[in-house]
């Protein structure tokens, strides 16, 4: 209702952001894994989330995608509170580990998902689409017929990440996607974020600890310890804290954080 | 359109469902083998065991007939639930727009049609080849034994939210089996166990699966005690199933 009435009297200025957190805290256990983030994520573009491991990336996409309990704060994602059932044929979410079946082949298991997406013998040609696309879009149209347990870890991770973008979701959350893939791999797989992006203005928050893929984002969120340390461009935070690499500026964002924390700890 | 809510069954999902663990299934044929064959053979080795005594063979024999389907359901689908649960599908698939009911249906509906497979064979392989001497319709066998299938699906996939790992899964099996399966009535008469263990075999569904196969046994029609029975079991499938869907939780820690 605000949307409309504010579109109605004003000139349309930025498109409402795809993720919007607000005091987002998640708690697992008895350990307080994210700490009251805010932060919102663009839509149509590449955001990464750097940090490194246990530093609280996945729970985060978790919360985003709707299947991480007890979760308090704000988090709206495409309008909807995180977890909404109207969210879920629109963001895809590949885990860190590959969720496939390991005893169907490739297009088995697509099929399958597929048929969960867009059920009915009416849409059996556009399922059939769907499949073929998302395989190509991942390059495994040699594996169609292979067994998803026989195939190499990389390709396994490749076979999950296909499910994901089989209903054409408008957010794709990808954990670590390329983990354990080589260069050329990797290059094509941050070209098909790119096209997707660009071609079917998909928005996408993107997972790794590896520093040097943060340069293919357009934006990044870096975190550490449930916290965000900072919310920019690449470009921005280079040039903020005066470094080369991503890498060097993130490196330089924690130890500024832990000195602020050990002054804070000696003025106690 | 294809939005359907989550509380309501969408039957091509479900169907979907059942086809995929059907194909699953299907690449592995040691399992189909073994879960049609062991029954046929423990049948027949039955059938020697009281080679002497063809009234015991009768009586152990029908009550065997429903307890198969159940064990190996149980055993089947916890394992391949809890390797749903550990593999990360299922979280995947709840994060998609599968409701709880249609994947818990389409596990029903996919070893139930397997179940009817291994009963077919061994029913069709006692009445007819082993001399399994049954009074009623050996249809009504088939339903009880179905229905023990479905009871058998249901304990194990809600067995299989209390286990971390296939060790402990499996061993579930003794713990739920076990108890049900000394006070069904398959040893010895119900009514002359100790008084509280006939109470607590009152309440136990597998008590109903034997009786209602020794009902169709020894009387040519539908007798009310066997019309009990069905419901009974039928009912306490459905119960499990319901705390089944419960433990599928869409969010966890």
């Amino acid at each position: 209702m605000m949307n409309y009435a504010r579109d109605r009297t004003e000139p349309p200025r930025e498109p409402a952001p795809a993720v919007e957190a607000r005091a987002l805290t998640v708690v697992r256990g008895d350990r307080t894994v994210l700490r009251g983030l805010g932060f919102t994520v663009e839509p149509g573009r590449i955001t990464g989330l750097l940090g490194p491991s246990g530093c609280g990336k996945s729970t985060l996409m978790r919360a985003v995608v709707g299947t991480q309990a007890k979760v308090t704060g704000t988090l709206d994602v495409l309008g909807h509170p995180a977890g909404h059932p109207a969210l879920r044929p629109r963001v895809g979410y590949v885990t860190q580990a590959p969720s496939v079946y390991t005893d169907l082949t490739v297009r088995q298991n697509l099929d399958y998902f597929a048929a969960v997406l867009r059920p009915g013998r009416r849409h059996r040609d556009a399922r059939g689409e769907a499949v073929t696309r998302a395989i190509d879009d991942v390059d495994l149209a040699s594996h169609t017929d292979a067994l998803a347990g026989t195939l190499s870890g990389g390709q396994r991770s490749r076979v999950s990440l296909a499910v994901a973008l089989l209903g054409t979701p408008e957010l794709l959350v990808l954990d670590e996607p390329t983990v354990g893939l080589d260069p050329v791999l990797r290059r094509d797989l941050w070209h098909l974020f790119h096209t997707l992006a660009a071609e079917r203005g998909t928005t996408i928050l993107v997972s790794s600890h590896v520093m040097d893929e943060a340069e293919r984002c357009h934006r990044l969120l870096l975190m550490r310890e449930g916290e965000i340390l900072a919310d920019d461009t690449p470009a921005a935070l280079r040039a903020r804290t005066g470094s080369d690499t991503v890498e060097a500026a993130f490196l330089h964002l924690v130890d500024e954080a832990s000195a602020t924390a050990t002054r804070q700890e000696a003025t106690r | 359109m294809n939005t359907t809510g989550p509380h309501t069954l969408s039957p091509a999902r479900t169907t979907a469902t059942a086809a995929r663990v059907l194909r699953q299934l299907r690449h592995d044929p040691r399992t189909i083998a073994l879960l049609l064959v062991v029954p046929v053979l423990m049948i027949t080795l039955l059938r020697y065991v009281f080679d002497g005594s063809p009234q015991t063979f009768d009586s152990i024999g029908a009550s065997l007939l429903g307890i198969f389907p159940l064990i190996t359901m149980f055993l089947v689908t916890s394992i391949a639930t809890l390797r749903e649960r550990t593999s990360g599908t299922l979280e995947r698939l709840l994060a998609m727009p599968l409701g709880k009911g249609d994947l818990i249906a389409g596990y029903a509906l996919a070893f139930g049609a397997v179940a009817v497979a291994q009963s077919v064979l061994a029913t069709a392989l006692s009445v007819w080849v082993l001399g399994l001497d049954v009074t009623g319709s050996p249809w009504l066998l088939l339903l009880v034994a179905l229905l023990d299938a479905l009871l058998g699906t249901a304990l194990g996939l809600f067995v299989s939210a209390f286990a971390a790992s296939e060790f402990q899964a499996v061993q579930f099996m003794p713990a739920v089996i076990f108890p049900q399966l000394l006070l069904c009535g398959l040893f010895t008469p119900r009514d002359q166990m100790a008084p509280v263990l006939e109470r607590i075999s009152d309440v136990l569904p597998m008590s109903y699966a034997v009786d209602g196969m020794n009902q169709v046994l020894h009387h040519t029609g539908v007798t009310t005690d066997f019309v009990r029975d069905v419901l009974v079991v039928a009912g306490s499938a459905l119960l499990v199933l319901c705390l089944g869907a419960a433990t599928l939780r869409r969010r966890t820690a």
